[in-house]
């Protein structure tokens, strides 16, 4: 068995009445890029921030690294890092300073190379004095991508990370990710709407719908065992029939 | 620890830097203030002290002011601009950023009285360093006690979201007059008075205005409570945070405060 470095059992978070992830059992091994696909309300928001510490599940476990994330938060984030497109760095700071604030917070030795070579590896040199509110939503993109590579991280938790781009700038930054990805063995959690997109990068994806599991396996995979054409298509019938009616059993 | 704190205290600052607006809330409305109330006093112009003392207030008020609007402030600007998950997914931990917001409170409080105490000197010959050793305790008290403010309504703004943010700038109005800032503790009924006491900044103005009138101020063991009650505010404040905070992360309010 590869080397598990992110293991999720029973992982549940009731809000009230409403049960957003159900009993979720899953690992990822070290190196691969998993997606975690669904509908709306699915669970995949409220499942990332659980891994992040930031929401408290209501039972089940995770751990990173085979540590608990519970008694080993920080010693954990340390070695993770988060982006998503519904944050952002301060828009008034510029894109140095708010690189150097993070590159303190996570204890950077060398802050002043790190980000200039984050910022080339990502092709937005260009903006390093500039004010961060003045960029482009594609600059802002990879420069939250910049803040989420300064620790060098060994894996990566992105929740829509590409959402609100327009196509071809998404496909540049999917392409950016994926070149680091290569360079670097970043392990990889993340979400999409974006099905091409997952299908391109995703060495497995994860289908959820209520709160649970309802498909598992490469992209192929799924496609095949669904009968379709595409993962556009399952995720259109998942999403429709909250369920996947010709999706047999796939370990 | 010291590099994180550090990085948290530089990405406040930055924000100083970069907005003139934010740097002018700093002066601005503390100089409006001490205007007002400057010219309130030389209008009043008695014989007593009565002058002195509301410049000495305005200038005290706006220290424990500032205190409690640099931590709010300071975590409240990065749930607007939707970087507080940013800072939450790192490794600081709470503690570390509520030292930090705090060192902000004692940046902003060192200038609010720097530059009150000398515009005062300048327009109105008030001289605040003639309190003269007290000045300190009672800018102390003043500050640790904005601290414990400042924690308390944190911690309702990450509890309730946006609703609560007008807590930001109302929390200290809430105590301001059950705590003889303006006026003498003897002004207020009975019942009001006990629960002045409760504040140590009461102490803090009542001691002011009596070493104003009276040249000195001897009685120390009511310097002692007020510092006793801010420790046990500070401790109770937080606390509240870590409560409420723990709250916050079970009712996933994070995500929504940091994502919509
Ligand atoms: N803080 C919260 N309080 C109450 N319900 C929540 C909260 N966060 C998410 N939910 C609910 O949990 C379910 C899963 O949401 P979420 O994880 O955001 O889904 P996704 O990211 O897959 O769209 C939804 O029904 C959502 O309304
Ligand atoms: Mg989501």
């Amino acid at each position: 068995m590869p080397d598990q470095i992110i293991e999720i059992e029973k992982l549940t978070k009731n809000f009230g009445a409403i049960t957003a992830v159900n009993e979720l059992g899953f690992s990822v091994a070290r190196g691969e890029t998993v997606g975690l696909l669904g509908p709306n309300g699915a669970g995949k928001t409220t499942t990332i921030q659980m891994l992040l510490g930031l929401t408290k599940p209501t039972s089940g476990d995770i751990r990173f690294f085979n540590l608990n994330l519970q008694d080993s938060r920080r010693k954990i984030l340390q070695r993770i890092n988060f982006a998503s497109a519904y944050i952002s760095l301060p828009s008034n700071l510029t894109v140095y300073e708010n690189l150097n604030v993070f590159g303190k917070l996570y204890g950077i030795p060398t802050p002043r190379r790190k980000i200039g070579d984050l910022l080339d590896l990502l092709e937005i040199p260009q903006v390093i004095n500039q004010v961060t509110g003045a960029l482009s939503s594609g600059q802002l993109t990879r420069l939250n991508l910049c803040k989420a590579f300064l620790n060098d991280p060994e894996i990566l938790l992105l929740d829509e990370p590409t959402a609100s781009l327009d196509p071809d700038i998404a496909e540049k930054v999917r392409l950016t990710l994926q070149n680091v990805q290569q360079e670097h063995g970043v392990t990889m959690l993340y979400t999409s709407h974006n099905m091409r997109e997952v299908e391109l990068m995703c060495d497995r994806v994860i289908f959820l719908s209520r709160g649970n599991i309802v498909a598992e396996g490469t992209p192929q995979e799924i496609v095949d065992n669904c009968q379709s054409e595409s993962l556009e298509e399952v995720f259109i019938s998942l999403a429709r029939n909250g369920e996947l009616k010709d999706f047999s059993e796939l370990e | 620890m010291l590099t994180r704190i550090n990085g948290l205290v530089l990405r406040y600052l930055y924000l100083y830097r970069r907005s003139l607006a934010r740097a002018g809330e700093i002066f601005f409305w503390p100089i409006m203030d001490l205007l007002v109330w400057g010219f309130v006093s030389t209008y009043i112009n008695q014989e007593n002290n009565v002058a002195l003392f509301l410049l000495g207030s305005v200038i005290f008020w706006d220290v424990l002011y500032r205190s409690q609007q640099a931590i709010t402030l300071s975590i409240s600007e990065d749930i607007w601009v939707k970087n507080i998950l940013n800072v939450f997914v790192s490794p600081v931990s709470i503690f570390e950023l509520m030292v930090a917001t705090c060192i902000m409170g004692i940046i902003k409080a060192v200038i609010t009285a720097v530059v009150l105490g000398s515009l005062a000197f300048l327009l109105y010959a008030f001289n605040i360093v003639s309190i003269g050793i007290l000045l300190l305790p009672f800018l102390i008290s003043l500050l640790l006690f904005g601290w414990a403010l400042g924690m308390v309504t944190m911690a309702l703004i990450l509890r309730f979201g946006k609703s609560a943010e007008a807590l930001v700038w109302g929390i200290p109005f809430l105590i301001q007059p059950f705590s003889a800032v303006f006026y003498p503790v003897e002004v207020l009924p009975n019942w009001l008075q006990i629960v002045a006491y409760t504040m140590p900044s009461t102490y803090v103005f009542e001691g002011m205005r009596e070493v104003l009138s009276n040249g000195e101020w001897l009685n120390l063991k009511i310097l002692m409570i007020a510092f006793l009650l801010n420790i046990l505010y500070l401790v109770t404040g937080a606390i509240f945070f870590g409560w409420m905070f723990s709250q916050v992360r079970e009712k996933g309010y994070l995500t929504r405060l940091g994502m919509e």
